[in-house]
């Protein structure tokens, strides 16, 4: 592949992300994230679980470039081989979307309010099959049905609020998984949604990584969550690894105590549920 | 066995004509707390404003104490909200930046007419206590405190005044998971300690479980189905109850 940042590819088949030495710092010199390094093997679904100021989100953000202004990445972050850090906005718009995209615990943060959804997902879809007209609505149509929206005719002409908040985050799937990236980052996606509608949810995002072998990095707080969605984690907290290693790995022996006071927690939780 | 709070065949209507609750009956027990479990648009809200007096139902009665609620009964009222106080679900939300804590945690206090002065102080650093933050905590701002640390605050001034009953509306969902362990604890304590009875309206059927004994299952707006929590947990009879179980995201067993 040519192109500006060509030079900055790394050769790595293995992992789709490796993250090596990241600070997020603010502009007054705090580290938001502090010295994290992991790598997620192509394929693989790789969690990173924290509670509020863990760094996770930001975390998330600095492995697509989207930092809010104001904070810097510096370190190594390799996404599908490609330096995601210190390279400019017009490297990275090639790979979002194409080699990673993202879903936000919000989705009305992602959609446009004032686009029909039906216009807004056909515009990842057109710029990366080369679709138009028929072709692109029967594209739009099917990728809708693929998150199991019902109606899709009806959501296609709909509004972001005039679509229940689960439909929205299906729609928002729906618009990452587009142009079939090789990575897919979902950020808290069920966080906002009631629980059964959060089940459906996973379930969507399971089914759809497995089918496509698209490789995921799941970002929640709710450690069962994580547990049913990945594998592997790394347990964030106040921007620094304090553990990592694998779930069940985790959940048997956790070696640092703020990883057995979030187990501890879940567990409280889930035996509150067991009854006989 | 005692209902503080009774909801008998409460229906609410708005103006429009959308029906948000139909027919709910259920009673508030002393001494048994009790969890609204319900997702969006299953009429919590609207329950909860039934359950506070701030809305009437447009068929049905709220009884407090056995005797319907009548909210222009003004001495009648003060009695209730003396008795009947509430914590939300967004800490940051609900306490007044510019105030000290200890003037947000005596609000009650003036506004009921339960204590002023001295005794006032003495309330408010009982309650203080009674949440487990330090006493100098009074003299400090909200935006000193965690989100853990304001929701204890919210549940002081809440309980300043020895209510009966504490209506808790999602008290737990905005914290982390850690905090929101400490915070089930303390509200149970509370119960038991305090003779308080806490109602809990919560979409998450795993903090329902771990503090309350009675459970009422609703669903748009109806309820499908209530009793003693480990009965319906054990054995829901109500396929909603069941899907709402299943769907709880659980740990692996190790």
């Amino acid at each position: 592949m040519n192109g500006p940042d060509a030079a900055a590819r790394v050769n790595d088949a293995e992992a789709i992300v490796q993250v090596d030495g990241l600070r997020v710092t603010t502009e007054d010199g705090r580290n938001l994230v502090d010295d994290l390094s992991f790598t997620v093997s192509v394929g693989e679904r790789f969690g990173l679980i924290g509670e509020s100021g863990s760094g996770k989100s930001l975390t998330a953000l600095a492995l697509i470039g989207l930092l809010p202004d104001g904070l810097l990445a510096s370190g190594s972050v390799v996404v599908g081989g490609r330096q995601m850090v210190g390279v400019g906005e017009r490297a990275l718009r090639g790979i979002r979307g194409r080699v990673a995209s993202v879903v936000f615990q919000d989705p009305l943060a992602s959609l446009d309010p004032l686009m029909r959804l039906g216009r807004q997902l056909a515009e990842p879809i057109a710029r990366h099959q080369g679709l138009r007209g028929k072709a692109l609505a029967q594209a739009v149509t099917d990728a809708m049905a693929d998150v199991r929206l019902s109606e899709p005719e009806r959501i296609a002409h709909a509004y972001p609020h005039e679509i229940s908040g689960g439909q929205r985050q299906r729609v928002a799937i729906a618009m990452a998984l587009a142009c079939q990236p090789r990575l897919l980052i979902a950020d808290e996606p069920t966080t906002a949604l009631d629980v059964t509608v959060q089940s459906d949810v996973l379930d969507l995002i399971d089914r759809a990584v497995t089918e496509r072998g698209t490789s995921l990095l799941f970002v929640s707080h709710d450690l069962a969550v994580v547990s049913r969605m990945t594998d592997r984690v790394v347990v964030l907290r106040g921007g620094r690894a304090v553990e990592s290693g694998t779930i069940s790995g985790l959940l048997a022996h956790q070696a640092d105590p703020y990883t057995a006071a979030l187990v501890a927690s879940a567990r409280s939780l889930d035996r509150a549920l067991e009854v006989s | 066995m005692n209902a503080i709070l009774q909801l008998c065949d409460a229906s609410y209507r708005y103006r429009g004509g959308s029906v948000a609750l139909q027919a709910v009956s259920f009673a508030v027990d002393e001494g048994q707390n009790i969890g609204l479990v319900g997702e969006s648009g299953a009429g919590k809200t609207t329950l909860l404003r039934l359950l506070l007096g701030l809305a009437a139902p447009t068929s049905g009665s709220v009884m407090f104490d056995g005797v319907a609620l009548d909210r222009r009964n003004r001495e009648r009222m003060v009695q209730f909200r003396r008795s009947v106080q509430t914590v939300f679900q967004d800490p940051y939300a609900s306490l007044d930046p510019r105030q000290s804590i200890g003037r947000s945690v005596s609000e009650p206090l003036r506004s009921l007419g339960i204590a002023t002065g001295a005794d006032a102080r003495a309330r408010v650093e009982e309650a203080l206590n009674a949440v487990g933050l330090p006493a100098d905590s009074a003299t400090r701002y909200p935006h000193e405190f965690s989100g853990g640390q304001r929701q204890r605050v919210a549940i002081a001034r809440a309980v300043v005044g020895h209510p009966r009953v504490l209506l808790a509306d999602e008290p737990v969902s905005a914290l982390d998971m850690t905090t929101r362990i400490q915070v089930l604890d303390l509200l149970a304590e509370l119960g038991q300690n305090n003779n308080l009875t806490v109602v809990m309206v919560s979409h998450d059927l795993g903090a329902v479980a771990a503090l309350c004994s009675r459970i009422v299952v609703l669903q748009r707006g109806r309820v499908v189905e209530q009793g003693d929590t480990s009965t319906v947990l054990a054995a829901p009879a109500e396929p909603y109850t069941r899907t709402l179980l299943a769907s709880v995201p659980r740990l692996p067993s190790v």
